[in-house]
Order: C-alpha cells, then sequence, then structure tokens
C-alpha cells in the first residue's frame, strides 16, 4: 500500500530524512518511534505533501501511484490522512463545515454527490459517541481554543468520519489523559480492516497496550534504525535510545 | 433651505438670460462644471424652485471647499470640468438587443454567482422590451406597497409627487457642507431612491433597488432619501452582487435615513463595482457619503454592507444617535484585492441619553491592496449613560497587502462606556495545508476561512443577500493565494 524507497527530505535548507525506506500492506498497524528531532514529523509531512518541505531523492508509491506527483489534497482524497502532531486552528470556520466540505470533497473524488445535512450530522453524532466527545465541539470553531487533548480528539474525529485508507497518526496520544487514550485507541481500532492501514507516530508504548502494531520502527537522524515487533517498544521504554545509536553508527 | 426670495427671483431669470432653455433639450451636458450647468440640470428634471435653489447653495459652498486628502488613499487628481453633469437615459436602440451582444466575461462572472438568466439580461444592459418578467413583478410589488401606505420611488418622482416631504427631509442628515463629494452631489445629484415609511408601518417587503422603476442609469451622483416615521420600520437593500461597470469612473453618492421615535431602518449594501483590472486600469473611484440620524428616542438604524468593488471606496456610512436610548449598528465587510484601495469605515455620534452603539469591521486584503478601517466613537458631554462596543478585524492574504486600523475616540462623558478589540490575523501556510490535508482545495480552503472571518457580518444580512455575498466574497477573491 504505501512503499518509501531511499527517501531524502530537506526543510529551511538541512536534510532531515536521508535514505528512509518503509513498506506498509493493507491489514497492519506500523509503529514508528525514535527521539526527538530524528524526523518522524517530517516523515509523516513528507507522505501528506506539505510543499515546505523538499524531495531531493527516493520515491514514495502509494496504492501503484506515484505519490509524489500528486498535491496534497489529492492524496488526501484518495485516502491519505495525516493526524497532525500540532494541530491548527482556524478561527470562525465551523468544525462541523470542515469536516462537511472534507467528506463533500472525498465523495466528489469517489463520484458521489454531497452528503445530505441530516445524515452528515447523524454520521458525525455517532463518530463523536464512539469517541465519547461532547457534540458542542462541532460548533465551535476548527481547534479554535480547544485544549490540547481536544485537538487530538478532534483528529480521530475527522479520521473517523473520513475513513482514510493510510491514516499517519502523528503523536495523536501525547498530552492525552486515560481516557481520551482509550477513546483514541477505539477510534483507531474500530477502522482497523484488511484495507487499511495506520502509522502510529508515537514516544510511549502505553499507547500500543490498546492498539497492538504488527511492526515497530526506530527513526534516527532521518533513517529507520531498527525494526521489529512489539516487543521492542518495551525494550525502548527501558533501554532509552542510547543503545540503538550506538548499534547504528557502529 | 431658506434663502431671500430677491435672490431666488434673480436666479430664475437668469437662467432665461442665459439662454439654456435650448441647451437643455439636448441628451447630455458638455463637459464642465458652473451655475449655468446646475440651472439646465434642475430645468432638464422640471424641478420646483426650491430644488434649484437648494442645488445652487451647494455649488456655492462646494466652490469653497477642497478635495479631502486624508484618506488612506491614492489616486491621480480628478478634474471636475472634464465631467459631464447630466446625460439623458441610453434609449434601447443604443443598448445591446440580447446577451449575445454582452461581454463574455461579464456573462461568467454572472453564471459563477448564480445570477438568474432573466436578471442577467437586466443587470447588462439588455434593451428593456427583451427583458421579460421583471415589469409584472414590479408592478404586484408597487400595489402592496401602496396599500401599506409606503412611498418607494426615484428621487426625481419624490420630487414631483411629495416635494414637501422631501423639502423638509433633504439634507436634514447630510447638509450640503458636510463634506467636499457630499456638496457636488448636493448640487449636481442625478437621481436616486426616496422612501417614507408612515407612522406605525411595518413595511410589508424589504425594499430593493431592484424593484426601483429606472433604477439603470441613477448615474454617478446618486442621491438616497429614507424617513421611517413613527414606530415604524423599513429594510433597504442596495445594490446587488453582479458586477457593475460604468464609463463615469468617479461616483459620489449621498444617503440620508431619518428614523424617528421606536423607528428602525435595516440598510443593506452589497456593493461590487468594477475595481479595474488587475492592474488596477479604468476601476471606479467611490467617494459616498452615507448618514443616519436617530432623531427620536428608541430609534435605531443599521448599516450592513459587503464591499468588494471599486478601485477606490471612501465611505463611512454613520449613525447620529440623537433621540434617546437610540441604537446604531455598523456591521462592514470589505475586500480589497489587487490594486484596490478601500478606506472605510463609520462614525458613531452619542448625543442622547443611554444611546448604544455597534461597530463590527472585518477588512479584507489580498494581493497588493490596501486597506484602512477609520472609525470614530464620539460621545458628547450630555449624553450620559451610552456605551460602544467596537470589533475590527483585519484578514491578510498574501505578503504584498496591507491593513490599517485607524480608531479616533472623543469621549466628553466620563461615565460612558467604551470598548476597542482589534486583531490582524494571515491566512498562514499551515491553515492551507491542513485544510488541504483534509481533500479541500487551496481555492475552496480560503474561501472556508474568508466566510468564517466574515460570518457575524453576513448573519445581519437579509437571507438570500447573504448566500449571494458570500459566493461574491469567492469571485472576488478568486487566485488571491498561490
Ligand atoms: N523549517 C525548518 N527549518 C530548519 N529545520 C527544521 C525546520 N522544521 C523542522 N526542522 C528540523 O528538522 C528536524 C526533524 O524535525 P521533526 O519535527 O521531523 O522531528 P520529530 O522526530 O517529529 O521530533 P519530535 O519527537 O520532537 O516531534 C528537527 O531537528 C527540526 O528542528
Ligand atoms: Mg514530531
Amino acid at each position: 500500500m504505501l512503499e518509501i524507497d531511499n527517501l531524502h527530505a530537506s526543510v529551511g535548507g538541512n536534510e532531515i530524512l536521508r535514505g528512509l525506506s518503509l513498506t506498509v500492506q493493507p491489514g497492519e498497524v506500523h509503529a514508528i518511534m525514535g527521539p526527538n528531532g530524528s524526523g518522524k514529523s517530517t516523515l509523516a509531512q513528507v507522505v501528506a505533501g506539505n510543499e515546505s518541505y523538499e524531495v531531493t531523492a527516493g520515491s514514495v508509491r502509494y496504492a501503484g501511484e506515484d505519490l509524489l506527483e500528486l498535491a496534497a489534497e489529492e492524496r488526501a482524497r484518495r485516502g491519505v490522512f495525516l493526524g497532525f502532531q500540532y494541530p491548527v486552528e482556524i478561527p470562525g470556520v465551523n468544525n462541523a463545515y470542515l469536516l462537511k466540505a472534507a467528506l463533500n470533497a472525498k465523495r466528489a473524488h469517489a463520484g458521489l454527490g454531497e452528503i445530505d445535512a441530516f445524515e452528515f450530522l447523524q454520521l458525525a453524532r455517532e463518530k463523536m459517541a464512539l469517541l465519547d466527545m461532547d457534540p458542542k465541539f462541532l460548533n465551535r470553531g476548527v481547534n479554535e481554543g480547544f485544549s490540547g487533548g481536544e485537538k487530538k480528539r478532534n483528529e480521530i474525529l475527522q479520521m473517523a468520519v473520513l475513513e482514510p485508507r493510510l491514516a499517519i497518526l502523528d503523536e495523536t496520544d501525547s498530552g492525552l489523559d486515560i481516557d481520551a487514550l482509550r477513546a483514541v485507541a477505539e477510534g483507531v481500532n474500530a477502522l482497523r480492516d484488511p484495507d487499511r492501514a495506520v502509522v502510529l507516530v508515537t514516544h510511549y508504548q502505553r499507547l500500543l497496550d490498546y492498539i497492538t502494531p504488527d511492526f515497530v520502527h526506530v527513526l534516527s537522524a532521518g533513517r529507520i534504525v531498527k525494526s521489529g515487533g512489539k516487543s521492542l517498544a518495551v525494550e525502548l521504554e527501558e533501554k532509552g535510545y542510547d543503545w540503538i545509536k550506538e548499534v547504528a553508527n557502529g | 433651505m431658506s434663502t431671500e426670495p430677491e435672490n431666488l427671483q434673480e436666479l430664475v431669470n437668469r437662467r432665461y438670460a442665459h439662454g439654456f432653455v435650448t441647451d437643455i433639450e439636448s441628451d447630455s451636458l458638455p463637459p464642465g462644471l458652473d451655475e449655468n450647468v446646475i440651472r439646465a440640470i434642475s430645468a432638464r428634471k422640471n424641478e420646483p424652485a426650491f430644488m434649484l435653489e437648494w442645488r445652487l447653495k451647494s455649488y456655492e459652498l462646494w466652490c469653497e471647499m477642497q478635495e479631502p486628502k486624508w484618506a488612506h488613499v491614492h489616486y491621480p487628481p480628478i478634474d471636475y470640468n472634464a465631467i459631464s453633469y447630466y446625460s439623458a437615459p441610453k434609449s434601447d436602440k443604443d443598448k445591446p438587443q440580447s446577451l449575445d451582444e454582452v461581454d463574455p466575461k461579464l456573462l461568467e462572472t454572472y453564471d459563477k454567482l448564480g445570477i438568474p438568466l432573466h436578471e442577467r439580461a437586466r443587470l447588462a444592459g439588455v434593451a428593456v422590451d427583451a427583458v421579460f418578467d421583471s415589469v409584472s413583478v414590479a408592478t404586484t410589488f408597487k400595489e402592496k406597497l401602496s396599500a401599506a401606505g409606503v412611498i418607494f420611488c426615484s428621487f426625481s418622482e419624490a420630487v414631483q409627487k411629495h416635494p414637501e416631504l422631501v423639502e423638509k427631509y433633504l439634507g436634514s442628515v447630510v447638509p450640503q457642507r458636510d463634506n467636499f463629494f457630499a456638496a457636488l452631489n448636493s448640487a449636481v445629484f442625478s437621481d436616486g431612491s426616496f422612501v417614507y415609511v408612515p407612522k406605525g408601518v411595518r413595511c410589508p417587503m424589504e425594499l430593493s433597488t431592484y424593484f426601483r422603476i429606472n433604477a439603470a442609469n441613477t448615474g454617478q451622483f446618486e442621491r438616497t432619501l429614507i424617513v421611517a416615521d413613527e414606530g415604524s420600520y423599513v429594510s433597504y437593500l442596495e445594490g446587488c452582487t453582479a458586477p457593475m461597470r460604468d464609463e463615469n469612473q468617479l461616483h459620489a453618492a449621498v444617503v440620508e435615513l431619518v428614523a424617528l421615535q421606536d423607528a428602525e431602518i435595516k440598510y443593506s449594501t452589497v456593493q461590487n463595482w468594477y475595481p479595474g483590472d488587475e492592474n488596477g486600469v479604468g476601476g471606479i473611484y467611490n467617494f459616498v457619503t452615507k448618514r443616519g440620524d436617530c432623531r427620536g428616542a428608541n430609534s435605531r438604524i443599521s448599516w450592513t454592507q459587503v464591499e468588494t468593488g471599486s478601485a477606490i471606496t471612501w465611505k463611512y456610512p454613520s449613525c447620529i444617535l440623537r433621540g434617546e436610548n437610540s441604537v446604531g449598528e455598523f456591521y462592514s465587510v470589505a475586500v480589497a484585492n489587487n490594486h484596490q484601495q478601500a478606506d472605510t469605515g463609520t462614525k458613531m455620534i452619542h448625543i442622547g441619553k443611554n444611546t448604544r452603539s455597534t461597530i463590527v469591521s472585518k477588512g479584507i486584503s489580498a494581493g497588493k491592496a490596501q486597506n484602512a478601517y477609520r472609525g470614530l466613537v464620539r460621545v458628547m458631554p450630555q449624553a450620559a449613560g451610552a456605551r460602544n462596543h467596537t470589533q475590527c478585524d483585519s484578514l491578510l492574504i498574501g505578503k504584498e497587502c496591507g491593513a490599517h486600523t485607524f480608531p479616533y475616540m472623543e469621549i466628553r462623558n466620563p461615565g460612558a462606556r467604551i470598548e476597542h478589540e482589534a486583531t490582524t490575523s494571515k491566512i498562514s501556510a499551515d491553515q492551507l495545508f491542513y485544510c488541504r490535508q483534509r481533500g479541500i482545495s487551496e481555492e475552496d480552503a480560503v474561501n472556508l476561512i474568508v466566510n468564517g472571518f466574515c460570518k457575524e457580518v453576513f448573519k445581519e444580512l437579509p437571507m438570500e443577500f447573504a448566500v449571494e455575498a458570500q459566493a461574491l466574497l469567492n469571485v472576488s477573491l478568486e487566485g488571491a493565494v498561490g
């Protein structure tokens, strides 16, 4: 589903990704861990199509297409979803309105008509109930004045409504209380399906207690330096990253 | 308005002495402005003596005035002697005979705005007999109004049929000497709208310039007077979202509103004058004086405007809060794109006790445009308990545009409560990327953000107008990003 090969990308003139390769098959959940500044968010942004990042070498294929050839909105309509580490506030723009516009953009791409207002509201309410989210968030400005945890839940709400084929969640678990963490995990698990894949960027193996990953990768200095199963996350939690850096450098 | 009778006699005589009787037969006057031109305009319109006298007085005042220089706009000097101050309405045979003869670009814009087919013909100035329907619609409309006792007609018609009302209220809100452009308008105004709502009447429908017979050809010096008598209510819609072109570059309109005790006037404008091409060539200069007088206790005047057109806009709809407990409101969205310059705002003059005013101004700048908000809140010493809330927000799209805010406050009553909030925001690359990551195109994302920004103002507009205004904004900002 997603094949990243020898990806090099830079931002502000600095090379951040330095030959990163990763393959994700349908139905899989991958966790990406790694020290601060190692390039995890950069990877997520590049896959999502943020033009502030320059791809200097390598390739990214998604569902048989060259992803790098597509504009960000085109990628999104084909099912690529990024849950942002820092969701931006858009004051004045109604949360429900953005959500509906996003859903309709995706439907238009699939050759479907616009969703009817009533149907949309029902869908949104249903997903919010699943995430234990107060329906009043629908009528607020997009992330406007939301607490850190509320922003993350809102990302999951968008994911739940849009039902992406490839969801990349960039530290969606950071800053969440236990209940929120459970709700988020539930949202992700509800999406799990043989046709979909999830990439979780996280610092804590705590999340992985709720969402069992098929693979865990360690990113360091712009490259994947170690991959393993769920046990790797436990090991990292115990030992930190130093031993891996040594392995990678040595 | 009171002038010596001898003076008047002299003026009337002079008209004949200069032999302008023949000139007024012609379709338009040669360029230039002097007393004779004013006499000719008045005679051509068959006006009563008080009207001519009033115009001449205005001209005299104008001659002594200087064009204002303080607005935050720049334009080459206007040669007032190069303008023709009167031209008869175009006859049908000079107009396009069908939509096939109309500039396809204009039609494309109508399409984007979703303007119905029969309206397009009217807007594009297609000859009247090619325009179906509108006549019968206008007739039923007029019948309903007259049953309610509401007078709604062109200004010229009002001068003929209701001279006592015109004489009583004309210039009572915007005096001739008020400012340079108002004085010029008072001297040479061509036509406009007149509304009178009698005591206790709630006008049964929204009045719109659309239904005014002779709506076209009001010319560059338009004059509007709306009087709401005690306990009455009227909502008036001016303009339309379709782009208006005009070979006259200078437009200087005057609008006067009078609300007597317990009366309410809601005045909504959607203005879309041709702003010029992307280099700013050929756009309209729009210098407007709009003022409402809350003359009676508990009266209320609210201005709502969506401004997207003109090369230059200079406009400050204002309220004089004279009656006790009267309320003034100003809700504005002003968009400036490419090389447009907008200098708009409002004035709230608190005179009566417990008067209240609300100002919500939303300025959007894109391209190389400059957008200035200029607002004055004045509280007179006798205005005990006066309150004002001002919210002034600017949104910038791109790096080359600018927003400027000039709030002026003159508070002479220590008990007044005045609040002012101002914000400036940019549509950030992060916001756009966020929307695009959700599948929304960049253009739609800009529209989404802009409409969100303007929401507070749009909700003040009558429903259909709000939908049109939203579409208009989207078209105005097309290509603003990327
Ligand atoms: N605009 C920029 N200009 C220069 N350097 C940048 C820019 N944006 C990001 N970087 C750098 O790129 C590196 C990778 O950042 P990235 O956000 O991908 O790290 P991360 O692995 O997600 O870290 P964290 O765990 O803290 O979220 C960091 O060193 C960061 O400072
Ligand atoms: Mg990060």
